[in-house]
């Protein structure tokens, strides 16, 4: 079967989801649920102090023993941060080395900030995590983030929540080239058919977090993703035919057609 | 009287109280958290013998909901 291979662990869904955004940890829940995914994002924030402590929690929603959760470093504008964040996160997750990191360089557009993302990585690398990381469409700074010893490699495809789709296919698939890793699109999908195109151009998963969260009927738009990952994966398997501007190839013989009357004129 | 920054907020405490004694009296000894102590992990397994000192900074975090 067409497994997704992350650090060595075999997934059956390539589509991967955050956790932000929602109403409330049921519709979290049952999102998550709809869209197949295994593997869910979530952020490390500073614990209310004071709150009441039977108050549910969202690893109580989406428990560690059912889904991997994904601790991101969302927030973080400095290496030092998102190293910090990640080794509070693996602490939290009882030890749990996969991580994702983003290191921001803008607040107003939230692009990733590469060169302090290749500096996390190196430090997180050496500390034995194992890194998903978030970056530009740079194919130069994809392989970068490769050889320092990354386990997935994850352009944008357009801004972090703008749903613009995938703005950017021949980078990608330049990335997609070089890689020897896994390729997800991290950011910028907004709807089905822009999941598909990214499986089209040869990824190897997507992760999505507003375009489900933020969609109208965010659990029938998790189905709809999940559907959109599929198709996408097949056809890129299936091999798709080619494009031309015309090919004077139609799909019905040439032979054996009906006469044309000629008209008589008067 | 020891004096500890905790999440951004200052609090003060008649003595020098181990981390799990601090958990128990912010509620929080059920919970899932993480606890960074002026800048580095305080492993769960020694929250029982780290006893906190005066002006110490404290970051407590639990995993919530993000992209």
């Amino acid at each position: 079967m067409d497994q997704l291979i992350i650090a060595g662990k075999s997934y059956s869904s390539r589509l991967l989801v955050g956790t932000g955004k929602y109403k409330d940890f049921e519709q979290t829940r049952t999102a998550v649920e709809a869209s197949g995914a295994q593997i869910v994002t979530v952020a490390i924030r500073r614990t209310n102090i004071g709150q009441n402590p039977n108050e549910p929690s969202l690893l109580d929603a989406l428990p560690p023993s059912r889904y991997t959760i994904l601790p991101n470093t969302a927030g973080c504008y400095t290496a030092q941060d998102a190293v910090r964040t990640l080794r509070l996160a693996r602490e939290l997750l009882d030890g749990h080395a996969l991580v994702k990191l983003e290191v921001l360089g803008d607040p107003r557009t939230l692009y990733p900030n590469v060169v302090e993302t290749l500096s996390a990585a190196e430090t997180l690398v050496k500390e034995g995590f194992q890194v998903m990381v978030y970056t530009s469409d740079d194919p130069i700074i994809a392989k970068r983030l490769e050889e320092i010893g990354c386990v997935a490699v994850m352009p944008l495809a357009s801004l972090i929540g703008s749903g613009m789709g995938i703005l950017n296919p021949y980078n990608l698939q330049i990335i997609i080239e070089n890689a020897k890793l896994p390729v997800l699109v991290d950011a910028g999908v907004g709807t089905a058919s822009d999941a598909a195109i990214a499986m089209e151009l040869g990824c190897d998963g997507v992760l999505m977090n507003t375009a489900i969260a933020a969609a109208k009927d965010p659990v029938r738009m998790a189905s709809a993703m999940r559907k959109a990952v599929e198709a996408g994966r097949e056809a890129y398997l299936a091999g798709r035919m080619p494009k031309k501007l015309y090919s004077a190839s139609p799909s019905s013989p040439t032979s054996g057609a009906i006469a044309p009357i000629q008209n008589k004129v008067a | 009287m020891i004096s500890l920054t905790i999440n951004g907020t200052a609090r003060r405490f008649d003595d020098p109280l181990t981390v799990a004694e601090l958990l128990e009296r912010l509620d929080l000894s059920g919970k899932r958290i993480a606890l960074e102590r002026n800048g580095e992990i305080v492993p769960r397994g020694s929250f029982r013998e780290q006893r906190l000192a005066d002006g110490d900074k404290l970051e407590v975090v639990v995993a919530v909901g993000g992209g």
